[in-house]
């Protein structure tokens, strides 16, 4: 696996100017991704984990949007400062993104094999008849039958899981390096998530394309990512290799997701763990570090700065000002 | 599918006959149609009676609307008024195509109609296409410039348009375009008729015409419709799946005009089979003001004569061509969605 | 640096309820979302002003003033001593659209009450009790509404056109067939007011405080008029509203047409008979009452655009 840096999101501040005020939806987040690596983008409902992604893709819609600062360097050119016609071109083609509801992410009045044509025809110039011929491929490769038939249907004549599989043909149309997948399987079974998962992991292997997996269910990080990142309230918290995480958190937060997670092996009269309080008010421009009110270690300096991410391990970073190992602040 | 047409079909006919039954006994005392019958002014007892006689209109309410329906060529009238029936009937009735004769001329009703109904339905045919050609563009125009000091500006005008009587309408554009632009020594519109005697009907004369009736028939619902599409494509514009029609970076004209359009533009069809009563309505002002010999000014002149007949047979026609209509939006509604061809 | 971390409960609070604003009743939300709709304000003025010239000019000229006639002084231009003009026998055309004014209001007012009546009671049966009563009232309403409203008004006017004398009412003589036009009015738009309570009683009779009032012994006419009704009266005076401006239009529309409102009785409509054959001679003859049924109408429309987007918010179509 080659270790080239593929995608290079370096402080992007995404903000939302409502009527009830201005939402800070992403902080200051600094990411990157390599060829071929998976990474699992980590947090509540609500943390700015889709916004991020969204943001560096320019979906926003703006207004009510705004892209306050930062860059997104994919492959070294910066995609804030691109025309709109160089983002079609790389959208679809280069960055693909899988949504979570496939129902309403579907066009319900285009049939499926309209809609996996589409990007076929549009970046790699294919006539129709060779756009359904890799449409039928690409139906085939993500495990549905009888695919030729199938091309004509409609998105409701699909199940979800199905839809979601479609989804992930769609994205993979063009063969793109880089796959955001954006809570891909929050609304399925947990079998058909486990099929979705394996599907995902095999073609990204076959492709050597890079994942960004977008999630807060911690079991399916454990599953699929290399590297995991942890974001709270628009800001990242916590950056580590996935074993060295679940071994060893350093920020209160994602020592608070673990233990929160239930076990098999706890006793049934033993209560399930939760975070007390709830995430802090966007509407609020951020001082200090948002998980404060509900971390068990906080004290004066937590509300009045941001804590920066340092290095606390080999691939193992960290925002906050309790040194966890320690049990004492910085 | 088919069935659900046929059971349509099926639960139309009772209501068509209501419809038929109060309305023919509505019309018996819309006047005296014997008191203005072909002009003459029937003064003479004895011949208001004969006459009252010759048309049936003596008989009770009940028969006559029988007789309108199933004709009286079964039976005998008294057509000499010596108390006997010796006079076979000559009617068939509605039910098998026979809608009598015009009270007023003397004329068959199925021909009264006939003469005038096509240009009705040109006006119209050619307003409904007027009609959704310019709301589309004005609605996606203004969904696609969403407050913009352009989208204001269309949307009180079509407010005001909107509110606007047909008439009031009608006679502005009138003075303008016809008055005033004569005065200014520029090509003016006609306001009467559907061609100039002397030039004799030809497809210029009646295109050049049809202009101001026209363009009357459709600010209205140009208005109404644009609101709509406008409202419709923000909405489409708004869903998921524009989200991932980006995302597959398609170009920008295609994520509207397909993606978004073909989930908007589909309750048009509905909206437009089910606006035909209101379009048939501003028919009658409009044939009025600008002379034009179509069915609305056909309505007119019978309803202020009596013309129990040629009204019926006009209403009666504009009944069943508002159902099929209904039936025909809701069908084709169907057949359009892919989610409920599909089930 | 201490640390106030010994346990859970010194844990450190930031005030996140400073940005709740404290709760407002409905009728206070109302009417703000009313006040942000600028046109609505613009309507409710412009309303107002128009009820003021219609019946406040009662006072400044009499009804004989309105029905004076100089022959010799016909089809003159606005002029300062007339300033809308004189119509085709010599009557002030100003004072004639304050006096016609009144009718044409008055019809659209209780026309929309006749409208309301009947729409509210029917729509409410049908949409409480379902059943056969929904069925046979129903195939009613459909009938109704497959014709063309003009044309049945046409021919209800035309049927009863003879049949009422004139009214003498507070020392004024109405002509008959302002009643009648009220009347037949309300009894062909009924129809659109009942479908939409109908609709209104089908979805809100399905919820569990209904249940509720049903299980604990209420009347079906207590439930019909204190628990369904009140939920549903937004759509409902939104609905009226916009029902008095089509009422003032259909008025205009028949008497324009010859049907409507006869003489004695003037009203913006039949001010408007025959006058477009005075189109290019005799512009002010139409164009005043005419403004003046737009700017009504439109007015009103503004209103209950307003009022729907204050007490409705949810029921946006267009």
């Amino acid at each position: 696996m080659t270790s080239e840096l593929l995608l290079e999101v370096i402080n992007l501040k995404t903000r939302f100017h409502v009527a009830e005020g201005t939402v800070y939806a992403v902080n200051g987040i600094s990411l990157s991704i390599n060829q071929g690596e998976t990474i699992a983008v980590v947090g509540e409902s609500g943390c700015g984990k889709s916004v991020t992604m969204l943001s560096v893709l320019r979906l926003i819609s703006i207004p009510p949007g705004e892209i306050a600062s930062g860059e997104a360097l994919y492959l070294g050119r910066d995609l804030f400062k691109l025309p709109e016609a160089e983002m079609e071109r790389i959208r679809g083609k280069e960055i693909a993104m899988v949504f979570q509801d496939s129902m309403t992410s579907l066009n319900p009045v285009l049939t499926i094999g309209r809609q996996l044509t589409e990007p076929l025809q549009t970046h790699l110039g294919l006539d129709k008849q060779k756009a359904r011929q890799r449409a039928i491929e690409l139906l085939e490769l993500v495990g549905i039958s009888d695919p030729a038939r199938r091309l004509n249907d409609y998105p409701h004549q699909y199940s979800g899981g199905m839809r979601q599989r479609v989804m992930i043909a769609m994205a993979l149309a063009c063969m793109p390096s880089l796959l955001i997948a954006d809570e891909p399987t929050t609304a399925l079974d947990v079998t058909i998530q486990a099929q979705i998962i394996e599907l995902v992991e095999h073609l990204r292997e076959k492709l050597n394309m890079s994942v960004i997996w977008i999630t807060h269910d911690l079991g399916v990080v454990a599953e699929i990512a290399e590297r995991v990142i942890v974001m709270y309230a628009g800001f990242i918290v916590e950056e580590a290799l996935v074993d060295d995480l679940y071994e060893e958190p350093r920020h209160p937060y994602t020592q608070a997701l673990l233990a929160a997670l239930p076990r098999i092996e706890q006793r049934r009269d033993q209560r399930l763990r939760s975070i007390p309080g709830a995430p802090p008010n966007l509407l609020i421009e951020p001082k200090g570090c948002p998980f404060t009110a509900r971390c068990e270690y906080g004290f004066e300096h937590c509300l009045v700065e941001m804590p920066p991410l340092i290095q606390v391990g080999t691939n193992h970073q960290c925002a906050c000002w309790f040194d966890l190992s320690a049990g004492k602040p910085r | 599918m088919t069935r659900y047409i046929v059971r349509r079909l099926l639960q139309a006919i009772p209501l068509l006959f209501i419809i038929s039954v109060v309305l023919f006994i509505l019309m018996q005392n819309m006047g005296d149609p014997v008191a203005t019958m072909g002009g003459r002014k029937v003064t003479r007892k004895e011949d208001r009676i004969r006459l009252e006689r010759q048309l049936g209109l003596d008989k009770p309410i009940l028969l006559q609307y029988v007789f309108w329906l199933v004709g009286n060529d079964w039976t005998k009238t008294d057509m000499d008024g010596d108390g006997v029936a010796e006079t076979p009937g000559v009617r068939k009735g509605v039910l098998r195509g026979d809608w009598g004769i015009s009270l007023v001329n003397r004329q068959p009703v199925t021909e009264v109609i006939g003469e005038r109904l096509p240009n009705t339905l040109l006006l119209m045919i050619t307003a409904e296409i007027v009609v959704i050609s310019s709301a589309l563009l004005i609605g996606i125009y203004s969904a696609l410039h969403q407050y913009s000091v352009m989208d204001n500006t269309i949307t009180t005008i079509t407010f005001i348009m909107y509110s606007m009587p047909v008439f009031f309408f009608a006679l502005l554009a009138m003075y303008i375009f016809a008055v005033n632009f004569k005065k200014w020594g520029l090509p003016y519109l006609p306001t009467v008729g559907m061609f100039e005697p002397e030039a004799g009907q030809s497809f210029g004369q009646v295109m050049w015409h049809m202009v101001l009736p026209v363009a009357t028939l459709s600010f209205g619902f140009i208005a109404g419709y644009s609101r709509y599409i406008r409202s419709t494509m923000l909405e489409a514009m708004g869903q998921d799946y524009i989200r991932t029609a980006r995302s597959k970076g398609l170009p920008r004209r295609q994520i509207v005009y397909l993606h978004a359009l073909k989930n908007a533009a589909l309750p048009i069809v509905t909206l437009v089979a089910l606006d035909l009563p209101f379009l048939l309505g501003g028919a009658i002002v409009t044939e009025r003001i600008f002379g034009w010999p179509g069915m609305g000014r056909l309505f007119l002149d019978h309803v202020s004569r009596s013309d129990t007949t040629v009204v019926m047979g006009i209403l009666m026609m504009i009944a069943v061509a508002v159902i099929l209509f209904q039936i025909l939006a809701d069908v084709t509604y169907a057949w359009l969605d892919p989610r409920i061809r599909y089930k | 640096m201490s640390s106030l971390a010994d346990s859970p409960s010194n844990v450190i609070q930031p005030h996140l309820d400073e940005l709740e604003t404290p709760p407002l009743s409905l009728g206070q939300l109302a009417w703000r979302r009313f006040r942000r709709h600028k046109m609505a304000i613009f309507g409710t003025v412009m309303i107002i002003l128009i009820f003021l010239y219609c019946f406040g000019g009662m006072l400044v000229f009499s009804e004989a003033d309105a029905n004076f006639n100089d022959t010799s002084d016909r089809l003159q231009p606005p002029s300062r001593e007339h300033p809308f003009g004189t119509d085709t026998i010599g009557r002030d055309i100003m004072i004639r659209t304050i006096y016609g004014g009144q009718i044409s209001l008055i019809i659209g007012l209780t026309a929309m009450l006749v409208e309301l009546i009947i729409g509210v009671s029917i729509g409410a049966l049908t949409g409480y009790l379902g059943g056969w009563v929904d069925s046979v009232l129903m195939r009613m309403t459909e009938a109704v509404l497959v014709i063309p409203q003009i044309f049945l008004l046409l021919v209800m006017a035309k049927y009863f056109a003879q049949s009422i004398p004139n009214i003498e009412f507070l020392g004024r003589t109405f002509s008959g067939s302002v009643l009648v036009i009220i009347v037949v009015i309300g009894i062909t738009s009924w129809p659109y007011l009942a479908r939409i309570v109908r609709s209104q009683f089908l979805s809100i009779k399905e919820n569990d405080f209904i249940l509720a009032a049903r299980a604990t012994g209420t009347s079906t006419r207590e439930i019909i008029f204190r628990h369904i009704l009140p939920n549903s009266i937004a759509p409902i005076i939104v609905s009226a509203t916009l029902s008095v401006a089509a009422a003032i239009t259909l008025e205009a529309y028949i008497s324009f047409l010859g049907l409507g409102v006869r003489p004695p009785t003037a009203t913006w409509g039949n001010m408007l008979e025959g006058a477009y054959k005075y189109v290019q001679s005799a512009w002010w003859l139409w164009f005043f009452p005419g403004a003046l049924i737009a700017l009504t109408v439109l007015s009103i429309n503004f209103l209950g655009d307003g009022l729907r987007d204050a007490l409705d918010p949810h029921s946006r179509a267009a």
